[in-house]
């Protein structure tokens, strides 16, 4: 009731507004009264640095839209048009190519800070799934996004991501040809890709991260401890002990984090945009041929674990749709960890060795799985032929394999080995 | 307006708003239609997939020519002599030798030499794993090892195929290569995308 106390009390212009909308209301309830714990560490700041990238990547993308046309003929040329004749065209185009690859650097540090310190048990189950939705449309937008330069890894990246969808049984061809609206990517799919790229997902992605955000403030945010801030509070005020508003406390803390985001980002644009053909690949700057596939593909540096996952599963009864599946649910899995984690505390301090390990052996998965999609399955040769059972069967395809089964381990064994690992005692009060 | 002396009758509301809403997702779910229908090829699209006629008196034997059908590769490979031999050697290195999976080829080709004429064989040059195109390695050996006989590799995956487009196991295409349906017009003249199927 103090709100309405408040508002009533403010004067002047502030005043006025506040008889008809609520502005300072808002401002209490979600930055100068909305009290997060005080024990926020480095891994906090990959939320806001996501949320700074998203805006980032729509007003680069505003500015591009003003140049780029969506059309087989011309889009590959007005690209290069962009880097050479508009003015810093070279500079808003590096900007939101760095920005996509960072955007998902920020996006897997701030996924691995939820399951270091279980931000997605209960009451947060919601908030998680709609971060994972956040992570799914994302990627949708970078695929989506990728054609457009229309170029030969764009044609043949989309070529090969819309041929998954045509081993779904029964319904697979036609499925494909309706999201290419054409036999073959064509001029058609490069249209509605840019359509899907510009309006319908970011504005999905808007939606989402509202929703996200709103959930964060209903339920608050976790903390390194995994403790709860809300069951310790001044009897007076109502005011969790071991919050701090987050403005200007975590504003602040944030601006620092992102200065130091923003050197690295400037540093990237300004030194290796292309990053050694991890964020920019050679082969797309040559325009896309229909006819030749270039002689190696690899998706950006950001889908390579699953689509290691895609090329680790072998066809099974003439049909690669259980490689197709197993890259789908590589995914979608990550939904489920809220009620795949049996452990009774959250954070990973008090979770015991045997829940690090996990992790760990998950996180080199997911690295080694990464690098090896971005690399020929031949890249370490073959088992030589004597060899029971492996004779001839290319090393990385072996390696990945092993890879794809600790990765899925991770999740399904999660709700055996977290009840098992032995954990701590959690201490009542957050720890600095 | 509300009579007190009425009882309102709750299942009467519950059936109207219940057969309102309905009406209304129907209504809903057919504007989709639309939206739907809009995506998929167009009648230009469609246009553009008809058939295309391929002259075939330059392909020289043991030479490939790669023609457009449908915006994809097609090849035209005039096998020679021994081209033909290698097609008989390895039948247990392949996965469908005998072409068990209808739908890669027509029925007139549902032979050995998955063709119309044994020599002159006609594919659609896109890998059935995931849609890259293979390129054709059709001498023996050099970079592709000593067994190899010839015939088509995938760069994205690395499936294999032989000089019949078919695939060799442990390769992640699941099926062979598509022979797309095609008719010869005259002794030099093919046309592909069309056949006498609906005719015989």
């Amino acid at each position: 009731m103090t709100k309405q106390d408040d508002s009533q009390n403010s004067t002047g212009l502030i005043g006025w507004i506040d008889e008809r909308f609520p502005l300072s209301s808002f401002i209490k309830n979600h930055l100068t009264e909305y009290y997060a714990p005080k024990s926020f560490n480095f891994w906090y700041l990959f939320g806001a640095l996501a949320l700074f990238v998203f805006v980032m990547q729509i007003l680069t993308g505003i500015f591009l839209t003003m140049h780029y046309k969506p059309d087989a003929a011309q889009a590959f040329a007005s690209v290069e048009y962009i880097m050479r004749d508009v003015s810093f065209g070279w500079l808003i185009r590096y900007m939101h190519s760095t920005g996509a690859s960072l955007f998902f650097v920020v996006i897997y540090l701030h996924m691995f800070k939820s399951l270091m310190y279980g931000s997605y048990q209960k009451p947060r189950e919601l908030l998680w799934i709609f971060g994972v939705a956040i992570f799914l449309a994302l990627m949708a937008e970078a695929f989506f996004g990728y054609l457009l330069p229309w170029g030969q890894m764009s044609y043949w990246g989309a070529q090969v991501i819309v041929n998954l969808f045509a081993s779904i049984p029964f319904i697979g061809p036609d499925l494909a040809e309706w999201v290419r609206g054409d036999y073959l990517i064509s001029d058609a799919t490069l249209n509605r890709f840019f359509a899907f790229h510009v309006i319908a997902l970011p504005l999905a992605l808007a939606g989402l991260i509202f929703t996200h955000l709103i959930a964060l403030h209903e339920v608050g945010s976790n903390n390194p401890d995994g403790i709860e801030i809300k069951n310790f509070k001044d009897k007076k005020t109502g005011i969790p002990l071991d919050g701090i508003p987050f403005h200007p406390y975590y504003t602040v803390k944030d601006l620092v984090g992102l200065t130091i985001f923003l050197i690295v980002f400037a540093a990237i644009i300004f030194f290796a945009p292309e990053m050694g053909g991890y964020f920019l690949e050679a082969n797309n700057f040559v325009p896309a041929n229909p006819l030749v596939t270039p002689s190696h593909i690899a998706p950006v540096w950001y889908f390579t674990p699953f689509y290691s996952i895609l090329r680790a599963v072998p066809p099974i009864l003439n049909s690669q749709f259980p490689g197709v599946a197993a890259m789908g649910l590589s995914v979608i899995i990550f939904a489920f960890v809220p009620w795949l984690d049996k452990s009774p505390v959250r954070s990973i301090r008090y979770k015991g060795s045997l829940y690090k390990k996990w992790l760990a052996a998950f996180v080199v998965s997911f690295i080694v799985l990464g690098y090896l999609g971005t690399v020929p399955s031949t890249i370490w040769g073959q088992f030589s032929g004597v060899l029971p059972l492996l004779g001839g069967s290319d090393v990385a395809t072996i390696i990945s394999r092993i890879f794809t089964i600790i990765y899925f381990s991770f999740f399904l064994l999660m709700p055996i080995y977290s009840k098992k690992s032995i954990t701590t005692t959690v201490p009542t009060r957050v720890k600095m | 307006m509300a009579n007190k002396n009425k009882k309102v009758d709750v299942d009467r509301r519950r059936f109207i708003v219940g057969a309102t809403s309905i009406t209304g997702a129907i209504g809903v779910a057919a504007m989709g239609v639309p939206f739907v229908s809009s995506m998929l090829p167009s009648e230009k699209a469609k246009a553009a997939g008809a058939s295309v006629e391929v002259d075939i008196s330059q392909v020289k034997q043991g030479s490939v020519l790669t023609t457009e059908w449908r915006g994809q590769p097609v090849w035209i490979l005039n096998r020679s002599d021994k081209m033909m031999q290698s097609l008989e050697s390895n039948p247990k290195k392949l996965a469908d030798p005998e072409l068990k999976v209808k739908s890669q080829q027509p029925m007139y080709c549902q032979n050995k030499t998955r063709s119309i004429k044994p020599k002159m064989l006609v594919i659609v040059g896109i890998c059935t794993h995931l849609g890259c195109s293979p390129s054709p390695r059709l001498s023996p050996k050099g970079d592709m090892g000593d067994n190899w006989e010839g015939g088509f590799f995938c760069p994205c995956h690395g499936s294999k195929f032989d000089l019949a487009g078919r695939v060799f196991k442990g390769s992640p295409a699941p099926t062979n290569l598509i022979v797309p349906p095609h008719k010869y017009l005259d002794e030099n003249v093919i046309i592909i995308g069309e056949d006498d199927k609906d005719k015989a």
